[in-house]
């Protein structure tokens, strides 16, 4: 008999040697005289234990991992094919695991269940009924069920997802042309978050139904995925599955049979992180430099090609599908505030079980960082942890009680951002990473704004000054001052927030800065000053 | 400007006049171009800025502003480290050190015999298990120094493609 055997094609799981052990177990398995069906499913998001090769049993499918081709014959010897669990690398059935288990997982359902680019698998687990529903519906009666839901937008920025299809659904094109498009921001450049990379990797045409459904609400027969550079797997993943939809009547001229159109297409970015800034996405859709536009007007209004447009980030638009299917208030009983439905929590860095973590907001960063994370990869002590991408904060151990939704800590100076959480151990130097948030706008900033392309070469020299210690408190002023001016100044996040990891850092850390003299007056003023 | 035969010049008219009809079609075209030759030779940018009807100076400033394109051919094997916050927690700082040391080049720079170019990138999306490297089109996790030499040594001992 042939044994279905699942070993996922997520960047992750290839990083860590997938496709050695899908080749390696192949070969084994004939030469013992068996035969095996081996799908390339997406990851489950448990990245510590990748390679997780799943054994398909009658009860179940028997998780293994982290599994390197050179583990296969002890495997193969110890009844692995048979789901049998004596061996050390089994972690039992795979639904069990309680780092799965007990997640929330609404958007990240189907992730690792499914071969990623079959559509019979995407349908028999119920993908594509949020699109059936849609398109019995009107554009308006759409918009209300996202508004309901109270889906705010996951890319960072957190506006509600139904306002912004209202204002693109209510907005007028000219008589000569009233193109509408669909932008889904893939530019995932946030250090510390893979979401987007595994919605597209694992389950593709989630994204796809999702900005279908957005294309129908708002009137947009256009849609384009800005997918970074820096994805390859995704690009191939979301081409293929894109081709397989069109082929299959979900996209194109006559969706479903419906009579109404949609089309989608890939575009790839060139390493700018920018880029995931809406605007600037839009100007490098339009084959220019990435530069940030002024606000307003809104892309809603005014975007791409300076028609209406819906920009939304991917775990945005992977959203809708459920919600369409299940109904917004079923996906707004999660969550609390008025941080409505799931995060998708992103364990990164020092951090012994590195993985995604679907919840409802309202978790602690303790719970998520101790009950998930298991603590550091080095064993060392936890002293700071990042989140919300390289804009967000360094908190200290003191803060990761505060719940985890966008009001708390936004109340603390704070950002959820994307849902990134990045553990540093002790061996941290916080002066460092003070000064790696500066260069990182040195390399990125667009240049529009004077204080982000100037100000974040001066705040490298300026920091750089306060680790030498040369005249110390006029410096700690001017990079005081010169934070005021980026937050300011700039038009956008990059200048705007650069200063949030630059001031946690220097007042939750200031030891790392003062190696010789005692540092609680030395503190920086400004939004992280909760004190 | 560069040479470059007249066979390659002959490719990219065929590849900017099969893409310059698509709306924002600039980007589409550099990746092309860039997929094709390793990088965007200097003769292409008149071929592209004919076909768009822009001007060179505004195609130099697109190139310019990606850090992903290229204006100079690249070494063999082109590395690229991961800079990122996620990577530096698990040892990255340490991992770019040893690599510009063992190579003996520093960021955007290619080795004398042409085989390895290094560039840094800020994130690869495998931020659960760094140090990360992307090598062309391949990613690869928990990058330490000796897991560096050892893909080094592999990639040395690769055969050569016969083109």
């Amino acid at each position: 008999m042939t044994v279905k055997v699942f070993i996922p094609r997520d960047t992750t799981a290839l990083a860590l040697g997938a496709d050695q052990v899908a080749s390696q177990l192949e070969a084994q398995v004939q030469a013992r005289g068996g035969s095996v069906q081996i799908i390339r499913n997406g990851s489950r998001g448990l990245f510590w234990l990748e390679p997780l090769v799943e054994v398909d049993t009658d009860q179940g499918r028997v998780a293994y991992g982290p599994v390197t081709a050179s583990d296969l014959p002890a495997l193969l010897e110890a009844g692995m094919l048979r789901g049998a669990q004596d061996h050390p690398l089994c972690q039992g059935l795979t639904e069990e695991i309680p780092y799965l288990k007990n997640q929330q997982r609404l958007t990240f359902a189907r992730a690792g269940i499914t071969d990623p680019l079959s559509i019979d698998d995407y349908r028999a687990h119920g993908g594509f009924k949020g699109l059936d529903q849609a398109l019995k519906r009107s554009p308006q009666a759409i918009v209300d069920e996202v508004k309901a839901s109270g889906l705010r937008g996951r890319g960072g920025a957190a506006f509600p997802t139904g306002i912004k299809w209202q204002t693109v659904l209510d907005a007028q094109g000219t008589l000569e042309n009233d193109q509408k498009y669909i932008v889904c921001n893939a530019d995932e450049g946030d250090s510390g978050t893979f979401a987007d990379r595994l919605v597209m990797e694992a389950d593709p045409y989630m994204l796809i139904e999702g900005m279908c459904i957005a294309g129908l609400a708002v009137g947009a027969t256009q849609g384009y995925i800005y997918l970074r550079s820096e994805y390859p797997v995704a690009h191939q993943i979301l081409n293929d599955a894109i081709q397989q939809a069109q082929a299959a009547g979900y996209l194109g001229d006559d969706v479903r049979g419906s009579g109404q159109r949609f089309q989608l297409e890939v575009r790839l970015g060139a390493g700018a992180y920018i880029c995931g800034e809406e605007t600037s996405l839009l100007e490098s859709l339009e084959g220019k430099r990435g530069l940030v536009r002024a606000k307003p007007p809104l892309p809603a209004l005014v975007g791409l090609f300076g028609q209406p447009t819906v920009v939304n980030n991917v775990l945005s638009l992977a959203a809708v599908p459920y919600i369409l299917a299940e109904g917004g208030q079923r996906y707004a009983n999660f969550g609390m505030g008025r941080s409505r439905g799931t995060l998708a929590f992103q364990l990164a860095g020092n951090i012994d079980r590195g993985g995604l973590v679907e919840l409802a907001f309202g978790t602690t960063l303790q719970s998520l960082m101790h009950d998930y994370g298991n603590g550091t990869a080095s064993g060392r002590a936890m002293r700071a942890v990042q989140v919300g991408g390289p804009l967000g904060a360094y908190l200290p151990e003191s803060q990761w009680d505060t719940p985890l939704d966008y009001e708390a800590f936004s109340a603390m100076g704070a950002v959820l951002g994307h849902g990134g959480v990045v553990v540093f151990d002790d061996s941290v130097d916080m002066a460092q990473q003070a000064r790696f948030a500066m260069e990182f706008c040195v390399e990125e900033s667009c240049g529009k704004c004077t204080p982000c392309r100037i100000g974040s070469t001066r705040g490298v020299e300026v920091i750089d000054r306060i680790i030498k210690q040369d005249n110390l408190d006029s410096d700690l002023a001017l990079l005081n001052d010169l934070c005021d001016t980026l937050e300011d100044g700039s038009l956008c996040a990059m200048g705007g927030m650069t200063p949030n990891p630059v001031r946690s850092a220097l007042n939750y850390f200031p030891e790392d800065f003062l190696p010789e003299q005692p540092a609680s007056e030395q503190c920086l003023t400004g939004e992280n000053d909760h004190a | 400007m560069s040479g470059i035969s007249d066979t390659d010049r002959t490719a990219i008219i065929e590849r900017v006049d099969q893409l310059k009809q698509q709306p924002g079609a600039l980007l589409p075209i550099l990746h092309a171009i860039q997929d094709q030759f390793g990088y965007i030779p200097a003769a292409a940018l008149p071929i592209i800025a004919q076909a768009l009807q822009q001007t060179r100076a505004e195609i130099q400033g697109v190139i310019s502003f990606y850090h992903h394109f290229r204006t100079q051919p690249p070494g063999r094997n082109r590395l690229q480290i991961c800079r990122a916050e996620a990577c530096q927690a698990r040892g990255a700082r340490a991992l770019e050190q040893h690599a510009q040391a063992k190579l003996g080049i520093g960021y955007h720079q290619t080795t004398p015999d042409r085989e390895y170019s290094l560039e840094p990138v800020y994130c690869l999306g495998n931020c659960a298990c760094g140090p990360t490297l992307r090598i062309d089109d391949e990613i690869i996790g928990r990058v330490d120094p000796e897991r560096f030499d050892q893909l080094l040594d592999q990639l040395a001992t690769r055969p050569l493609e016969l083109k």
